[in-house]
């Protein structure tokens, strides 16, 4: 009997399991093949995250618990571990020929981006809170290592110590919250914990123990007033791997938040909806007005993620299936463009240097025009002028903002949006009006070509095809309104 | 006096004075190795309330790992106390009034103030009856079988620890000189010795 149910639970979290052993595989293989091979296991490394794209494919089901209730399958999560593996595949891609340049691609480095691809899967599909603990901790585990990977720089391991720390913070947050949760409520479980607040009874106890939580998660989707190590660790984390924390996690957390708020909390809604506005338009107003100043691009980018947050954020504010739909649809715009964005970072180097100002792309209009076009249209998009994917993204969450009568909110964002529209063109203007002495090398390896010219045709063909994209989102977000 | 009441006063006492002397005794190794006699008379007190889980988990993890590694820590850092000390008059205000915060508190909880009330009952788990199976009897039967994927996902946690650590602190060292036992068995005498005829008189011709 006992055997039977285990069966069942393995096919539920089939493509979990798959990866777990897949890591475990590749690390053994890593480790008697020597840092030498390390390029081949990148390559194997991608093969075997197309692999748990197909698995997690195959397995889209109706939902379907697992594990005694600790893990959930549904269509959300299905679509969000679809995205995450994307995100660590183009990564992976990206990034095996910079670190290659700089000496420090080794074999541990597609294994750590594996398991911390596992943890994103986990994090989607939990469905109490030791799962949520369990899954948030394996992937920044993961992440503090590769932020400190180039171990004998000074910048690589300042960042990885300051997001351990403050990780290691926010853990204690999320921690504290649960068992306040746990405490007032007797539960860990998603399910019963909704069927605690759906009679009514509410304990201030747990309202403080929610607002722990969304600190915590904030922290996790780099949300202000959560922010402050995000510029750092972007700035001092080798660029892929800045890359990788920029889409990947952020997606995760993005999709953990959600299921937390939307899963037990969901009546509550009175509760954390005026947290979350909170948390949006701050992150909105941080992200526009604090990457005005900043001359490092991945440090603008950094602002810019956070910005992006906020706008996120504010369909999870809303509370309602459109605006649910609307953060799956701008996450999915957002990967692309960051993508494919940090693929032209990766790609800037002069004689053989890494550079990273923004003044490094003078001239970059003449020595590769198709570059600073790709470049081009990845910031208008960011800046989200129509038709671009951008802009599409955000009209989604802006009118599910208006639909939900949080008028203040979109007005904010609209507002923001402008201000951040300023740095974005201030790179396109120097990318096409400033001239340079010293030009972007030239030999790219053909794969980061690839990346750039895919991602950009996603951004700028996306309005004319959005249909599947909008139609899986609305299945994935339909699965918290779905009554059983 | 019963036996588990003569113990537990044997236990509480050492554990008391013991922590006491963590704090008092001038030379930090001392320190350490009284804060060993607390732990292990605390994991005695946990015998006694019949917690023996939790008891062997505080010897092992405590006194085992955390207490061993501050043995080490300090005598590897060799940081000097007593100028630690002297900038104590100077932080007694921020220590007094964190002492003053901790005993509102505790007072606060002996007062038996709580956040429940009678409006809203709190549920609250149930503990194991004292007949039923022993503490490691019940985690054990519901770590394997209902947490098994949390316990799966714990040890996935300490892979990602174990290959970080590894990732960031190993390093293949040059110029190591490492004994290897094949490369000592396969050698032979006409590779590694030579015999030079010297003539008298001359020496081994100008190569020393």
């Amino acid at each position: 009997m006992l055997g039977n149910l285990l069966l069942i639970d393995i096919h539920t979290a089939f493509p979990e399991i798959y990866l777990a052993l897949a890591s475990m595989a590749l690390l053994l293989y890593g480790v008697f093949r020597g840092d030498g091979k390390a390029e081949e296991v990148c390559r194997l490394a991608v093969i075997l995250l197309l692999g748990g794209i197909y698995f997690v494919y195959q397995n889209q089901t109706q939902n379907a618990l697992a594990f005694n209730g600790l893990f959930k399958l549904d269509g959300f999560s299905s679509y969000l571990k679809i995205l995450c593996l994307s995100a660590s595949i183009l990564t992976l891609m990206i990034s095996v020929n910079y670190l290659k340049l700089q000496n420090s691609l080794r074999f541990e480095f597609p294994v750590l981006v594996m398991l911390a691809t596992l943890g994103m899967m986990m994090m989607v599909s939990a469905n109490d809170l030791i799962s949520v603990y369990i899954a948030v901790e394996l992937q920044s585990l993961s992440l503090y290592v590769l932020a400190a990977i180039r171990r004998d720089t000074y910048k690589s391991t300042e960042a990885g110590l300051k997001y351990f720390i403050l990780g290691a913070l926010s853990s204690g947050m999320l921690l504290y919250g649960m068992s306040l949760v746990y405490g007032f409520s007797g539960t860990t479980n998603f399910d019963s914990l909704a069927v605690v607040f759906e009679s009514g009874t509410l304990h201030i106890g747990i309202v403080v123990g929610l607002v722990f939580m969304i600190a915590a998660l904030a922290f996790k989707i780099s949300g202000a007033p959560f922010h402050m190590w995000t510029p750092d660790v972007y700035e001092g984390a080798p660029t892929p791997i800045t890359a990788f924390f920029a889409v990947g996690p952020k997606v995760a957390a993005i999709g953990l938040f959600i299921r937390v708020m939307m899963d037990p909390f969901a009546d509550l809604i009175g509760q954390w909806q005026q947290v979350i506005i909170l948390i949006s338009i701050a992150s909105m107003v941080v992200g526009a007005f604090g990457a005005i100043a900043q001359t490092n691009i991945k440090r603008l980018l950094a602002y810019s993620s956070i910005g992006h947050m906020g706008y996120a954020l504010i369909g999870l504010a809303t509370g309602t299936e459109e605006g649910i739909r609307g953060i799956i649809i701008y996450m999915t715009l957002y990967l692309a463009m960051s993508i494919g964005a940090f693929a032209i970072i990766i790609a800037m180097r002069k004689s053989d240097r890494v550079v990273e100002n923004i003044s490094d792309l003078a001239g970059l209009s003449k020595s590769h025009p198709m570059m600073a076009m790709a470049m081009a249209i990845f910031m208008f998009s960011m800046a989200g002028i129509p038709p671009l994917a951008g802009f599409l993204g955000k009209l989604y969450v802006f009118l599910s903002a208006v639909e939900a009568g949080l008028y203040g909110l979109a007005v904010i964002g609209v507002l923001s949006s402008v201000v951040a529209a300023y740095y974005y063109i201030r790179i396109i203007k120097v990318m096409y009006f400033d001239e340079s002495s010293e030009m972007i090398d030239r030999n790219r390896p053909g794969v980061l070509n690839t990346v750039i010219a895919g991602s950009s045709l996603f951004t700028v063909g996306f309005f004319l095809y959005p249909s599947p994209i909008i139609a899986a989102a609305g299945v994935a977000a339909n699965s918290f309104f779905d009554i059983l | 006096m019963t036996a588990p009441e003569f113990f537990f006063f044997i236990f509480a006492t050492i554990t008391v004075l013991s922590a006491v002397m963590v704090i008092s005794s001038r030379n930090p190794i001392h320190s350490v190795l009284f804060l060993i006699l607390a732990f292990l008379n605390s994991s005695g007190l946990f015998l006694i309330a019949g917690a023996e889980f939790l008891a062997l988990l505080l010897a092992i993890v405590y006194v085992g790992a955390v207490a061993v590694l501050f043995l080490f820590v300090v005598m590897m850092l060799n940081i000097n106390f007593a100028r630690l000390r002297e900038g104590m008059a100077k932080s007694i205000p921020i220590g007094a009034s964190v002492g003053a915060i901790l005993l509102v508190e505790l007072i606060l909880v002996l007062g038996a103030y709580g956040f429940r009330d009678a409006d809203h009952p709190v549920l609250i788990a149930q503990p194991i009856a004292e007949s039923g199976p022993t503490n490691t009897h019940a985690l054990g039967s519901i770590l394997y079988t209902e947490y098994v994927y949390l316990f799966q996902g714990a040890g996935m946690i300490l892979l990602v620890a174990m290959i970080g650590a590894i990732v960031l602190t190993l390093r293949q060292r040059e110029g190591v000189k490492k004994q290897s036992v094949p490369e000592q068995i396969a050698r032979r005498r006409e590779k590694t010795v030579e015999l030079v005829k010297i003539k008298p008189g001359q020496g081994m011709g100008g190569e020393v």
